[in-house]
């Protein structure tokens, strides 16, 4: 075959001009990958190679008003993984189950993590003892892409002592998640669950850090440090608290493990929160790393109801110490003085309609003035003071007083007490019916029964108020400014009479066997009914709340005792603890230098 | 002697072997650490493989041509019995063993026979092939070694040969409208996916027989070989092994499947835009270090010289492909004889589709077929056919018209 050279060099510059389309084309290609998209193919890189591991920020720690620690963090480690896929997640977790013993459930958690956010460590197990670590670190080579670190951990010293006042923490659920308020939690991370570590999260925080290894296409640890600059973890500042832990420690102490309630103690004049526990109690040191399903269940089939903290959610009537309540309203109403009779005298009972309305007291207290009927906590003086405020200036003077709020403590479930709204008429009808209800109501509402229920840490609040003289001051855990309110306002006589009738309770009235020898303590028993019989003998629930020095009040006290029988019981707690308070040299003195 | 061309191929190989052991330099494993020394090894044997070529006269090679073609037939018939797989292709009967040592891939020389015999067939004849009838012998040439190397199977492989086909063809002056009917029967199986599409061919190719008038026989066969490819071609899908469906699947959507066929495009595609215009540095490309790139010293060779030296590195080494295969045109241009110039452009038609499906392959404008990259990828046979092809070209070049060093490419 003769190729014509006209021919040849004719197909010659074709094929040159296809060969250089063709390159000019790839190059294309190139340059519109290398440049244009580029930023998105280094993102897409740096993902490839680059795994977040988180590091967690030691919360703040929580202290007393000493300085003595009520939360620290100890020495932990964290387990986690980075794997490259859910497929040798799984099998990375069947070949550590083999050396730690791992639950279904954690696997599924960790699973859900990965699937979450792959480029991040996948966080196993949030707080492993040190003999967990070495055992792992043992077989390190079988677990591609383990990452073992140092995880401060949460510890109580006092465990139990405090628990009603730090609460516990746990790790961020879906729920919280999804809610604005948990905007920048990462699954994994622990957050406050009850008392101060929840309703002080965002202070006790810190800023969790993150430090970036290097992973090859299997997802192994390649480079561990130098991969992306790391952001230090910032921990969070100490949280001070206006706790006296050596009061705390002595409540929780009298209380031990039989008693069932509540006490607070407060210093009325700041509102200062000195010690706060309910019973019984719980660990919280157990919740950390997750709570074994054992102690849950215990504690939750407890008829007790150790996790309700009773001095801030639970409600109960408050008795008789609710009669102060009634005799503010009336003296500053103006319808009774402190030496003023009630026209029937007390023979055991009074007998309102065609009901008998029984006194504590069966023989009777006889003919009494108000202060009298504080001292010696008759009932038929208080019901025949009820009639004469009549129903609806009951219920507009006890919210007056503070009996429908919130106590307004910086404890998360403060909860909200049971307590008529104004106007009363229209709470009773929509209650009972037009008919199902008559003035008689009063009868029960004046001795703190009925449509009342508090809790403790408010009528605490409203001690602050008879202690300071009409001013109430907000209770506050942890240090800063309390909101203080005039809720009622007394000529200085009447006020002065009342501090003396409070005092002669413990002096001569219905807890004499209270009395602290060197310091005047004032307060008011009560023996709330609750209409539930045990063995035919109702449950009552034992109150005291009063202060002490009665004329310098540092410490208002109320001791709720759940079926406690009569309320004297209530006061020789309460009396030794304002004993201790008061009494004991503070345990500041007892330290030494360098502490 | 042709010194440019052998400059630019050498400067290609040593760029080639400086990336192989860039390929080495890993963060997870030692196992191809020192493959750059074999590579730089290999190159040593292409150039005197080269060296003793260029030495024979173009006549000896005409000469020789049935013997050599026969040779690689009879390779690659032995190869469907003893032939195993390695590398990409673990599943192809592709590699010749003796005991447990590979002495090489036949189909890689195979290439360079089918080129020689395809251009002593085409320059046998007086004149260009003017209907389909004269195109036969020359198709036989290449079919029998494409019959033999997709049994193995090697898509890749085969594909390049049907490159080489139509290129040479081009070369001997067949009529474009030729190559379309001589084509038509691939163009219907691919179209064959869309009715529309293909109905739409059918009626083109029923206008382009009308208009170049063929023989009857051969419109028949035309139009009758269209229907069986249009038709059958569902049949042949079904008929491919799942892997080479999936490559095809995975070439028309890359990211449909990414963590099998498509992982490989995408890592590829991530490595070279991660690369920007001056790359992450030599033996720095992080997805390289890392073994996100899959075959980074064979197929994927590429995406490394892009990761870690940019787009400028990518302009720099297709340019020299470019300037090398434009200079090897220029020489099948000036060539003596026309059995020549079909074997100048033969070659550089083999060098072509390997640089452009390779490189294509990797920025995701080609399918995967797993070729190397001429030069780049390691590998003894391909280093050696390469470097064959070299020899030839020179050779080429001494006996053509004109003294080579004044040529302006």
């Amino acid at each position: 075959m003769r190729l014509h050279p006209n021919d040849v060099q004719r197909r010659a510059r074709a094929a040159a001009a296809f060969l250089f389309f063709t390159f000019v084309f790839l190059a294309g290609s190139f340059f519109r990958a290398q440049v244009l998209q580029h930023s998105e193919y280094v993102l897409k890189a740096e993902g490839n190679r680059l795994r977040e591991v988180p590091l967690p920020s030691g919360r703040g720690i929580i202290l007393d008003r000493n300085g003595a620690v009520l939360a620290e963090n100890i020495p932990g480690y964290s387990v986690a993984i980075i794997a490259p896929s859910v497929d040798s997640l799984r099998a990375v977790l069947g070949r550590i189950a083999t050396v730690v013993p791992l639950r279904p459930d954690q696997v599924e958690a960790a699973v859900r993590r990965f699937r979450r956010n792959a480029a991040r460590a996948t966080e196993l197990l949030p707080s492993v003892p040190f003999d967990v670590v070495s055992r792992l670190e043992e077989h390190r080579l079988l677990f591609p892409g383990l990452v073992i670190q140092e995880a401060p951990k949460r510890f109580y010293p006092d465990g139990e002592a405090v628990s009603a006042l730090v609460g516990y923490i746990g790790e961020v659920n879906e729920t919280e998640l999804a809610m604005p308020a948990f905007d920048g939690y990462k699954p994994g991370q622990q957050v406050g669950k009850a008392g101060l570590e929840l309703q002080y999260e965002s202070r006790l925080r810190g800023t969790e850090g993150v430090r970036f290894v290097e992973v090859d296409a299997r997802g192994r640890v390649v480079r561990d440090a130098d991969a992306r600059s790391t952001l230090l973890p910032e921990p969070a500042p100490p949280l001070v608290t206006n706790i006296d832990l050596g009061l705390q420690r002595y409540v929780a102490k009298i209380f031990g493990d039989s008693l069932v309630g509540a006490a607070v103690a407060i210093e009325p004049a700041t509102g200062e929160v000195l010690a706060l526990h309910t019973a019984p109690t719980y660990d919280p040191n157990r919740f950390i790393g997750g709570i074994p399903a054992s102690y849950w269940r215990e504690l939750n089939d407890d008829s007790r109801l150790p996790l309700l903290n009773k001095a801030t959610q639970g409600r109960y009537a408050p008795g008789s110490t609710w009669k102060l309540v009634t005799a503010i309203n009336g003296l500053e109403l103006g319808l009774v003085e402190l030496d003023e009779k009630m026209p029937v005298p007390c023979t055991g009972g009074y007998q309102y309609g065609n009901r008998f309305f029984k006194c504590h007291l069966a023989r009777g207290h006889g003919m009494l003035t108000l202060a009298q009927a504080i001292e010696r906590s008759c009932d038929v003086y208080f019901y025949q003071l009820g009639l004469k405020l009549g129903l609806q200036r009951l219920v507009a003077g006890g919210i007056k007083l503070g009996g429908a709020e919130r106590s307004g403590i910086d404890l998360p479930n403060d909860n909200r007490p049971d307590f008529p709204t104004d106007p009363a008429s229209e709470y009773f009808t929509k209650k009972y019916g037009a008919r199902g209800w008559t003035q008689g109501n009063s009868l029960n509402l004046a001795i703190g029964q009925g449509e009342n229920a508090q809790t403790v840490v408010n009528v605490a609040r409203f001690y602050t108020a008879l202690a300071m003289g009409g001013t109430a001051s907000t209770p506050r855990v942890v240090h800063g400014a309390s909101d203080l309110t005039q809720v009622f306002s007394l000529d200085s006589t009447t006020t002065a009479g009342l501090l003396d009738a409070l005092a002669g309770v413990v002096e001569r009235g219905t807890a004499t066997g209270s009395r602290i020898q060197g310091i005047m303590l004032a307060g008011k028993t009560g023996t709330a009914q609750t209409g539930k019989f045990v063995n035919g003998v109702e449950q009552d629930h034992a109150w005291f709340a009063g202060f002490a020095p009665a004329h310098a009040p540092r410490i208002v006290i109320v001791v709720m005792l759940e079926a406690g029988g009569h309320g004297t019981r209530a006061a020789r707690i309460a009396s030794k603890i304002v004993e201790y308070y008061l009494k004991v040299v503070p345990m500041q003195l007892f330290k030494t230098e360098g502490n | 002697m042709d010194y440019t061309l052998v400059l630019l191929a050498l400067v290609l190989s040593v760029f080639g072997v400086a990336t192989v052991y860039s390929a080495g330099q890993t963060d997870v494993s030692v196992r191809l650490v020192n493959l750059w020394r074999t590579q730089a090894l290999y190159l040593a044997l292409g150039l005197g493989a080269a060296w003793i070529i260029s030495r024979a006269s173009i006549h000896v090679l005409d000469y020789l041509s049935p013997a050599i073609y026969t040779g690689s037939l009879a390779l690659l018939t032995l190869l469907l019995f003893v032939g195993r797989g390695a590398g990409t292709g673990r599943s192809a009967r592709s590699w010749i063993y003796v005991g447990d040592v590979s002495i090489g891939q036949p189909s890689e020389l195979a290439k360079i026979a089918v080129v020689i015999m395809l251009a002593k067939v085409l320059s046998s004849r007086s004149e260009s092939p003017r209907s389909l009838m004269d195109l036969w012998r020359p198709a036989m040439v290449v079919a029998i070694p494409w019959v033999l190397i997709m049994l193995q199977p090697d898509l890749g492989t085969a594909l390049v040969f049907v490159g080489i086909f139509f290129a040479m063809l081009f070369w001997a002056g067949t009529n474009w409208r030729l190559l379309l009917l001589a084509a038509s029967p691939v163009i219907s199986l691919v179209l064959a996916f869309s009715t529309q599409l293909w109905g739409a061919w059918f009626v083109l190719l029923i206008l382009l027989v009308y208009r170049t008038k063929p023989f009857i026989v051969e419109g028949i066969a035309v139009v009758a070989a269209n229907l069986v490819t249009g038709v059958a071609a569902p049949l042949v899908w079904a008929a491919l092994s799942p892997y080479q469906q999936r490559r095809l699947l995975v070439f028309l959507d890359p990211s449909s499947d990414p963590l099998r066929g498509g992982y490989h495009v995408l890592q590829s595609q991530v490595a070279i835009g991660s690369g920007g215009w001056l790359g992450k540095g030599f033996t720095q490309g992080s997805q390289k270090r890392l073994a996100f790139l899959p075959e980074q010293q064979t197929d994927f060779i590429f995406p490394v010289v892009a990761e870690e030296l940019g787009l400028l590195g990518v302009i720099v080494a297709l340019a020299l492909f470019a300037w090398l295969m434009m200079r090897c045109i220029r020489i099948a241009g000036r060539s003596q004889n026309s059995f020549a110039s079909l074997v100048a452009f033969g070659l550089v038609s083999m060098l072509f589709v390997h640089v452009v499906e390779n490189v294509g392959m990797t920025i995701g404008v080609m399918p995967i077929t797993g070729i190397p990259l001429p030069f780049f990828s390691y590998g003894g046979s391909f280093m050696l056919a390469c470097w064959i092809a070299i020899g030839i070209l020179v050779r080429l070049s001494l006996e053509g018209r004109g003294r080579a060093d004044t040529m302006v490419i």
